[in-house]
């Protein structure tokens, strides 16, 4: 009976000095399938572009090399250069749309909406079409905005137009109306976020001390608000500088974005040409975001 | 601030916000309206009778290729994408917990995956298959491609969650006497269960709709978005707009049993 009792005892106590031990290494095995996944599917392929932006080529195949003139012919070409300025224009003007939509909506939600329940619901509400696909969100302008489209067609009906906006659809207007229909989502959850963790008694002390509404939105809750609107500047910024389907799509061809070059020359298989462009943009996105993550520690503010 | 009268900020922020709806929802209800165009009628307004006319289209193989097959590929992908998602953002909120070395490196790595963009995973990924000899496959380079979109978000997710997870429960369970397997499965993982659950719709959603970077790496057959984004330059016909439509039902389907699944996990958790 004793012998019975003891042999357990015994294993308790051994499982638990190996429970010791292995929980010294639990965080390393518990890390190792997300680092091999980003290893295997994001450093090395960084790696190899960065090594075949190098190489030579023809229109069959690449040559192992090691040539500068992916880069020189790339960065010597005034195409390129007002490729990447009229990718910037997207970014700041669809940030700039995003950022006031975003935080008009998120303090809406979060300082006019008096229950928690209703917050959620309408928040959803927002969150829902953003989880459809992207392309049948782009496609679902055309009816809108064509030709005959509803707009045109409303206008032209009322009388305020004589014939139908041709500049609606397939126009740079249609890229930035699409844009921050597609991004604007990202925008208003961080901010609505952070919203959501500023103390109220905050505001009341504001009040209290005499600040007018406008005093208490300037002074208190913009600033308590920034973290949330890097994020959110985050994910637009490098959401638009990747664009290409949208800027094909709904420009029709008539306007050009970085990544949609890229994609033009990994369709006509020049992959060593199409590297070097991914490694210039690639910087200037981590230095923009760089500088974004001065301002703002994610860590914190998750 | 609770019992206060609505102010006059108020109704134009609601009215705003009643906008912002409008101009998510607008053009989605008018693909949804125009896919029921007559059989005679165009991609716009007005309708030229009612029909079933292209949904019936949707499945002749002529029409929009490999609808069925894309879909059932973009599924399966769907899945399999969910479960890794979770399992691997699951193990990784746990280690963030602890210290460990390279932890910081790992979690900028993981920022690093969310804005590097998704053309260039594309193209890379599909440069290391091609050298190392294998042949991209939607189940084996999209499927990493698409690991490296949902991972960073349910790994921040779980970031957030266990950030808010007080130590207290687990300390209670273990004076109890629970070994640590039991504290996890009995006490950790019911309480972030509904996280879990969102983490999946993500996994799913995010890559079900995903093609940026499934465009260099899904190999022979196409993905559903490669494929619509395949007819968005060469069908003019309301075909289109019926995929969308059932695309987009499919997706509501999938958020409705998702947020039916949180719900009744809390539910019974409060029950409890």
């Amino acid at each position: 009976m004793t012998v019975a009792l003891d042999q357990p005892l015994a294993a308790a106590k051994s499982a638990r000095r190996r429970r010791v031990s292995i929980g010294a290494v639990a965080p390393y095995l518990q890390a190792t399938p997300l680092a091999l996944i980003l290893g295997v599917f994001l450093l090395l392929p960084i790696l190899m572009i960065a090594v075949v932006s190098f190489w030579d080529y023809d229109f069959a195949a690449m040559y192992p090399d090691f040539l500068t003139t992916n880069y020189s012919d790339t960065l010597g070409s005034w195409v390129t250069w007002k490729t990447y300025l009229n990718t910037l224009k997207y970014a700041a003007i669809v940030w700039a749309l995003t950022l006031f939509v975003g935080f008009w909506v998120a303090y809406f939600l979060a300082f006019h909406i008096r229950t928690t329940a209703m917050q959620m619901v309408l928040f959803l509400v927002c969150t829902v079409p953003f989880l459809t696909s992207n392309i049948i969100r782009m496609i679902s302008w055309i009816p809108v905005l064509g030709r005959n489209g509803l707009v045109n067609s409303t206008l032209v009906q009322m009388g305020l137009i004589p014939k139908p906006i041709e500049w609606l659809l397939y126009s740079e207007f249609a890229v930035v109306l699409a844009m921050v229909h597609l991004y604007a989502l990202f925008m208003v959850t961080p901010i609505f976020n952070t919203l959501m963790r500023i103390d109220k008694s905050l505001i009341e002390a504001a009040r209290d001390a005499g600040a007018s509404g406008w005093q208490v939105l300037w002074n208190v809750i913009i600033p308590l608000a920034k973290p949330g609107m890097a994020i959110g500047t985050i994910f637009v910024v490098t959401l638009v500088m990747a664009d290409f389907s949208t800027v094909q799509v709904m420009s029709g061809g008539q306007s050009a974005s970085v990544a949609l070059m890229m994609k033009n020359q990994m369709s006509l298989l020049q992959y060593p040409a199409a590297a070097a462009n991914a490694v210039v943009l690639l910087v200037l996105v981590l230095l923009m975001v760089a500088g974004i993550l001065r301002i703002v520690d994610i860590r914190k503010e998750l | 601030m609770s019992r206060e009268k609505r102010t006059f900020e108020f109704y134009v922020l609601a009215a705003f916000f009643a906008l912002f709806v409008l101009f998510l929802y607008g053009p989605l209800s008018a693909i949804l309206i125009l896919s029921f165009q007559g059989e005679n009628g165009g991609l716009t307004f007005p309708l030229n009778g009612v029909s079933l006319h292209w949904f019936a289209n949707l499945f002749e193989r002529q029409a929009v290729g490999d609808f069925g097959g894309s879909f059932k590929r973009s599924f399966i992908l769907g899945l399999m994408v969910m479960i890794v998602t979770v399992g691997v953002s699951l193990l990784a909120g746990l280690a963030f917990r602890q210290k460990f070395r390279g932890a910081t490196a790992l979690f900028y790595l993981a920022v690093a995956s969310l804005v590097v963009p998704s053309i260039i995973i594309s193209l890379g990924i599909g440069v290391v298959f091609q050298q190392i000899g294998f042949r991209p496959a939607w189940y084996t380079s999209a499927f990493g491609s698409h690991l490296t979109w949902t991972l960073p978000f349910g790994v921040l997710i779980m970031f957030a969650v266990f950030n808010r997870f007080s130590p207290a429960y687990e300390e209670a369970a273990r004076d109890l006497g629970a070994s640590s397997w039991q504290t996890f499965a009995h006490v950790v993982l019911p309480m972030i269960a509904p996280s879990l659950i969102g983490v999946g719709l993500f996994g799913f959603t995010l890559s079900y709709d995903e093609f940026a970077r499934t465009l260099m790496t899904s190999g022979t057959f196409n993905t559903l978005p490669l494929e619509i984004y395949g007819m968005t330059t060469n069908v003019t016909t309301p075909v289109l707009y019926a995929l969308g439509t059932v695309t987009s039902v499919f997706s509501f389907l999938v958020i409705l049993l998702t947020l039916g699944a949180i719900i009744y996990v809390g539910r019974r958790r409060a029950r409890i």
